[in-house]
Formats: C-alpha cells, sequence, structure tokens
C-alpha cells in the first residue's frame, strides 16, 4: 500500500519559525531529516520524497476563456503550507501512520520535538486484479 | 570464439565503448538515424544480458553489428508482413535487406563516427534535456532505465523524450555526416555544453535531497575524453575535459555527513583527488600555451589556481581576478560578473565588491537569481554588517531550489544571529 505524508509547517509564528533558531538546533533538524530519509530507504519504504521552496512565490492558476493562465497569490495570510511530503509503500496503514509520527518529532528549538502535523492519505492504485 | 565468462562490469564498459561505432556504422548503411539508434540500442541490451552468460565474443564490434542490423530486418519483415496485407508491393524491398554479413565479418569503423553522432544528439533544434538524454543513450550506450533513474524520472517518460528528440532529428532533416566546416565551431561548443550540462547535473543536482548524482558527471567526464582523444589539439574541448577533471576532484570534499553542502573555503583539503588535479592542470596549461584562449580553458584555469592552493588563506586571487576579467572580456554573463566580484572583494576588500554587485541589480537576467543575493550576503558579512547579510542570506534561502544550498544559507544566517546575541 502506498501512502503519502504530507508534512504541513505552521506559518509566521510559532516554533517552526526556523530563521529564529540556533544554528545547533537547525543543525540537528537537518541532520534528523537526512536520518529520516535514509531509514525509510534502508527499510526498502521510500518511493519518493521532496522538498517544496518556500510558499514566498506560491501562485493558483486557473484556466482563462481562451486557456491562458491566470494566477492569483501568493496569499501571505494563509495559515500554513505544505514544506514537502513522502510517498512510502509500506504493509498497513498503522505502518504509514507509525512513520508520519517520527517525522512528526523532528527537533525544533532546544532540541525538542516539533510535533508537526502530518497528513497522511493512501495513494489510490490501478485497476484490481479480475476474480 | 569466445572468453570464458566475464563479468558484467567488463562486459558493461565495452558496450559502451563500442556503442558509438556500432551505431555509426548502421546509421550509415541504413539511412534512418532514429531505427538504428532503436536497433543498436536493442543490440545492446541483448549483448549486456547474453555475454557475461556465454562469453564476449572474439569480434564483439561485429556481433552488435549483425544483430542490430538483423533487428532492422525484423523490424522491417513485420512492418512488410502488415503492409502485404493492406497492399502487396513491398517485395522487392525485401531484397534489399535479405542480406546481412556473417556474425564475425569485420565491420569498418569510421574514427570520425562518435563525433557525427555528438554533432547529431546536441543539435542546435533539440531542447537541452531532449538532447542530453539522447547523447546519453547513443553515445553514452546507456540505456533507457539508466538514463531515466539518472534523472529520477520513471522509464516511460525518458522513452519519450528519447522518441520525441529522435522525431525532431528526422523532421530537421539532418543528413548523418559531419556538419559543414563554416558551421563546425559553432555546433562543437553546442556538444561541449551539453557535456558540460550533463557534468552539472551530476555534480549539483538540480533538485531532491541527493547534492551529488557521481554517475552522470563521471559520464561526462568519460564522453569528454572521448572527444578529446578526438580531437586533441582543440583548445576548449581540452578546457572542458579539464574544468571537469578540477571540479570534480573536490567531490569528496565538497559534502558533509548529512549531506550538506561544504563550501570550498571550508573544505578539507586532503580529500582532493590530487591525481585528478594533476591530470586537470597539465591538461589546461598545455591549452592555454597554445594560443586561441576560450571560456572552457579560463574556467579550468580558475578551478587549478584553487587547487593548487594547500589552504584556503594561500589562495592567489590577484590570479583569479585577472582570469575572470579575461572570461568577463569573453562572455557577457551575469553569472562570471557575480564571480568576478567576489574575486575582487578577495583582491581589493569586501566593499569593492559590493560595488560590482550594484551594476548587476538592474540586470533583468539575475532578477530573482538566488547567487546575487547569496553573494551579497557573503560580502556584507565580511564588510561586517550581520545584519544586513542574514537578510540577505535568508532572501537567497527563499529562492534557491536546491535543498543542501538552503540549508547551508539558512545556517550561515542561524550563525550570524547567534553571533549578535551573544
Amino acid at each position: 500500500m502506498r501512502f503519502m505524508l504530507m508534512m504541513h509547517a505552521p506559518r509566521g509564528t510559532g516554533d517552526y519559525q526556523i530563521n529564529n533558531w540556533s544554528p545547533e538546533d537547525f543543525q540537528a533538524h537537518i541532520a534528523f531529516m537526512h536520518q529520516y530519509n535514509q531509514e525509510l530507504t534502508a527499510a526498502g519504504e521510500w518511493v519518493d520524497g521532496q522538498g517544496l521552496t518556500p510558499p514566498g512565490e506560491a501562485k493558483l492558476v486557473r484556466a482563462g476563456k481562451d486557456g491562458a493562465p491566470v494566477t492569483d497569490g501568493p496569499f501571505p495570510e494563509a495559515k500554513e503550507f505544505l514544506a514537502g511530503f513522502w510517498i512510502v509503500e509500506v504493509d498497513s496503514p498503522e505502518r504509514a501512520y507509525a512513520l508520519a509520527a517520527k517525522a512528526s518529532t523532528a527537533p525544533g528549538p532546544g532540541g525538542a520535538p516539533l510535533n508537526m502535523p502530518i497528513e497522511v492519505r493512501q495513494v489510490m492504485s490501478g485497476p484490481p486484479t479480475d476474480a | 570464439m569466445t572468453k570464458a565468462s566475464p563479468d558484467s562490469t567488463t562486459v558493461g564498459h565495452l558496450l559502451r565503448e563500442l556503442a558509438p561505432q556500432v551505431l555509426g556504422a548502421v546509421a550509415r548503411r541504413h539511412d534512418d538515424f532514429a531505427a538504428a539508434e532503436d536497433a543498436v540500442q536493442e543490440a545492446l541490451i541483448a549483448a549486456a544480458t547474453q555475454w557475461p552468460a556465454r562469453g564476449i565474443p572474439d569480434n564483439p564490434r561485429g556481433w552488435l553489428y549483425h544483430v542490430a542490423l538483423r533487428r532492422i530486418t525484423d523490424h522491417l519483415r513485420s512492418e512488410m508482413a502488415r503492409r502485404r496485407r493492406e497492399d502487396a508491393v513491398a517485395s522487392e524491398l525485401w531484397a534489399e535487406w535479405a542480406f546481412v554479413p556473417p556474425p564475425d565479418g569485420e565491420v569498418g569503423v569510421d574514427r570520425d563516427d562518435t563525433l557525427v553522432l555528438l554533432f547529431m544528439c546536441c543539435h542546435p533544434a533539440l531542447t537541452p534535456p531532449s538532447a542530453i538524454a539522447l547523447t546519453l543513450r547513443a553515445v553514452g550506450g546507456l540505456t533507457t532505465a539508466e538514463i531515466a533513474s539518472a534523472f529520477l524520472v520513471p522509464e516511460a517518460t525518458m522513452a519519450q523524450r528519447i522518441s520525441r528528440a529522435k522525431q525532431s532529428i528526422k523532421a530537421s532533416g539532418v543528413p548523418f555526416d559531419m556538419p559543414a566546416e563554416s558551421e563546425r565551431a559553432e555546433r562543437l561548443a553546442a556538444v561541449l555544453h551539453v557535456l558540460y550540462l550533463i557534468f552539472n547535473e551530476g555534480y549539483a543536482s538540480s533538485s531532491g535531497p541527493n547534492l551529488q548524482r557521481t554517475d552522470l558527471s563521471n559520464e561526462a567526464i568519460r564522453l569528454a575524453r572521448a572527444i578529446h582523444a578526438l580531437l586533441p589539439d582543440d583548445g576548449e574541448v581540452a578546457g572542458l575535459l579539464a574544468l571537469m577533471l578540477l571540479t570534480d576532484a573536490r567531490r569528496a570534499a565538497r559534502t558533509g555527513a548529512s549531506g550538506e553542502l561544504i563550501p570550498l573555503d571550508e573544505q578539507d583539503r586532503m580529500l582532493w583527488d590530487r591525481g585528478l588535479i594533476q591530470e586537470g592542470t597539465a591538461l589546461v596549461s598545455d591549452a592555454l600555451g597554445r594560443g586561441s584562449v576560450g571560456p572552457y580553458q579560463l574556467q579550468a584555469a580558475i578551478a587549478a589556481v584553487h587547487d593548487e592552493a594547500a589552504q584556503a588563506g594561500d589562495t592567489d586571487w590577484p590570479q583569479i581576478l585577472a582570469l575572470y576579467g579575461l572570461l568577463a572580456r569573453m562572455s557577457d554573463n551575469p553569472m562570471v560578473a557575480l564571480n568576478r566580484a567576489i574575486a575582487a572583494a578577495m583582491v581589493h576588500g569586501p566593499e569593492v565588491g559590493l560595488q560590482l554587485l550594484q551594476a548587476l541589480d538592474a540586470d533583468a537576467r539575475l532578477r530573482g537569481n538566488h547567487r546575487l543575493d547569496a553573494v551579497r550576503a557573503h560580502l556584507l558579512e565580511r564588510a561586517g554588517d550581520p545584519e544586513r547579510a542574514i537578510a540577505h542570506y535568508r532572501a537567497a534561502a527563499e529562492r534557491t531550489a536546491s535543498i543542501p544550498e538552503r540549508d547551508y544559507l539558512l545556517t550561515k544566517a542561524a550563525r550570524l544571529l547567534a553571533g549578535q546575541r551573544t
């Protein structure tokens, strides 16, 4: 079963305001993510994972009358933003929840876990095999 | 007729060396580059599975050539069977393909075929991603799956990219031949540019969590060596090869344990590869000694000056500044101007560098580019203005699409902030 784990970072205020972290706290956070990715790979559970650029340039796009893009945004007032995601291949939803919980403990200021919210969604598959 | 079970690495190296030679011979005979390329790819795959088990044929090139021609014949035959049902024209076409040379017959290899292939795959009609993919397959002998995995895209996507590239070549009507003398220099520049892009893609991967995808760098170096062997007197070919070697020499020192980026002045220089530095330095010295200086030679010379310094403090910055001056005169590239500002700051102080950056603020080509902010942050830090340095480090971190670089820039900002608080 494949699941997408989406890391939602709170915006603006709060613990995820990484600009105010000490260099050591920041290094610890990077090292945690690196280790986490390596563990996923070693366990054969890693399918994909990407970090996204900050939302400063994010746009919402719709097609206009002639099909040309009409953009909206960015949205500085948004409360949280998608910072990155993983796609993992696991045997059960419980395993996906466990992996998400682990990611949620990524350290922040003073090494305390951030407890970031991680949204977990199953990735839909192709057609079922014939009976 | 065969040697005892070779390992698959040996077979792989041999196949990739033979790939452009066989494709050159098949494309000359068959006149349809796209079909020839497909057939050679199938022959390479057949060899990769059979040779490790059965041994390498006495005449491996002849074997590949024969199998590739057979594949073309097979495809033609099934195509004809289909057409025969539609109309009954085709029988004389078949006769043309009934004869294929015996498996061990010698294949005429034209040394220039590899060059012709490179000119074709790096044709200006192709977009850079298409040219890169086609070069790696047709000249590098990599499989579609290998190329797809190097670029982190699904195999079907890469197959489509390659097939579209071949269609563009077909549509452009380029013959399988050397470009005319009058356009040779321009076409060679396009080839070198594609190899440089392949190298950079491997060296500083443009996206994703891993900073380096070394296989692509190695492949670019291998192809550059091949062109250098064919055109030993071309200074820019030598310059590009030297630049790759001198840059690659620092690979082991360039990242830390968590994949973080380590800048040149903080690298452990004991980790640099002396052999590559010697080879690259000798190449570029020899090329520069012959006159006709070009941008790759100058960039290689700059890399050589960095590489010969035992410590960052020993770097001969006046020489680097002079080389960037030459480079700036040769090409109107804002990145060169940016690097020149760094060199000027190292020689004459950060204020001089910051002044040079002001001229770049108006350059539309750098708008939204994180490098301008990153360089300004460095110079402001050196000038003793941590507050503005932090702001520019953060602005650069917001804009870069490289995770290791973003982490590096945020760490710089965090260190300065911590220094201010104490």
